[in-house]
């Protein structure tokens, strides 16, 4: 699925995402508040979902080539994480819904975890 | 030429500098995309150094991250000036931190920094002095593994 895709169905926000980041192809997604599990445990080419907001974020998404990033609970990012998501090109999304709400929704539209993935 | 240096930076890291926290480790991300390591290559010096990276960030006053890229290896050196870590083997446990709660709110303090460092290198090497600073010292051995070299 193309995270455009994902922004329509399940209502998200674009915060960071021009024509071609939003091509991006998306099958996995990972919930996650602390950037070492990330590291740990995320598989390149992702859907990261966290509550986290900062420039770290970005930065993270970049170390460990995720596809893209979803900021839960309508966190409104700082300037400096989307100037940086701009600049990295890492797609940056946002919904009000909380974490739980996140993953069931794009579980429903058959996004799947990284313990599922076995590609 | 085996010791040949391919490519050799430096970068200066403040600590509790959150503006600019890993973006040394991206700009080294970058510097071996640019050499032409594969992708697999790439992510598991860009974790390590990250990872060494944020710690300094988080509990050293200032350091330095170096990057030295021979044709075999790539090099990932942190050496700060700070606190320093009083029992290495206890910090390298998977979970073990002193993280503040102010510092998991931005994101760290999972315990995981030091042992995905492990993981990622092919040798790793700490040595720490309370009070005065911590040096960790990866390998990545990367033997013709550019493909242009
Ligand atoms: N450069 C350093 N200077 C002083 N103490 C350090 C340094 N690096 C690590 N430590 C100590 O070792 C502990 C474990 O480090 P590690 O990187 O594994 O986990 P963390 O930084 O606490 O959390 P995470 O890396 O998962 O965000 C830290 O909590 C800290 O007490
Ligand atoms: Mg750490």
């Amino acid at each position: 699925m193309r995270l455009r895709d994902i922004v329509d169905a399940i209502g998200a926000q674009v915060l960071v995402g021009d024509k071609s980041l939003l091509e991006r192809e998306i099958t996995t997604a990972s919930a996650c508040d602390l950037m070492s599990d990330v590291l740990a445990f995320a598989k390149s080419g992702i859907l990261l979902i966290t509550g986290l907001t900062n420039s770290q974020v970005v930065r993270t998404a970049v170390i460990a080539d995720l596809s893209g990033v979803i900021i839960v609970r309508g966190k409104q990012p700082e300037t400096a994480t989307v100037e940086l998501a701009r600049k990295m090109r890492v797609p940056l999304l946002g919904t009000s819904m909380h974490m739980f709400e996140t993953c069931s929704e794009l579980s429903k539209i058959g996004i799947i975890g990284t313990c599922s993935d076995t590609s | 030429m085996k010791d040949k240096i391919v490519l050799s930076q430096g970068f200066e890291i403040q600590g509790a500098d959150f503006v600019r926290g890993g973006e040394a480790s991206c700009q080294i991300v970058e510097a071996l995309r640019d050499l032409a390591f594969p992708p697999e290559i790439v992510r598991r010096a860009g974790i390590a150094s990250y990872e060494m990276e944020m710690n300094m960030v988080l509990y050293a006053d200032h350091g330095m991250l170096s990057l030295t890229v021979t044709p075999d290896a790539i090099m990932i050196f942190a050496d700060d000036q700070g606190q320093g870590i009083p029992d290495i083997e206890l910090a390298m446990q998977n979970g073990y931190s002193t993280a503040t709660q102010e510092i998991r709110e931005m994101g760290f303090g999972a315990g995981m920094g030091l042992s995905n460092i492990k993981k990622n290198s092919d040798k790793m090497q700490i040595t720490s002095t309370v009070g005065e600073g911590t040096k960790v010292h990866i390998v990545i051995e990367a033997n013709g593994a550019r493909s242009n070299s």
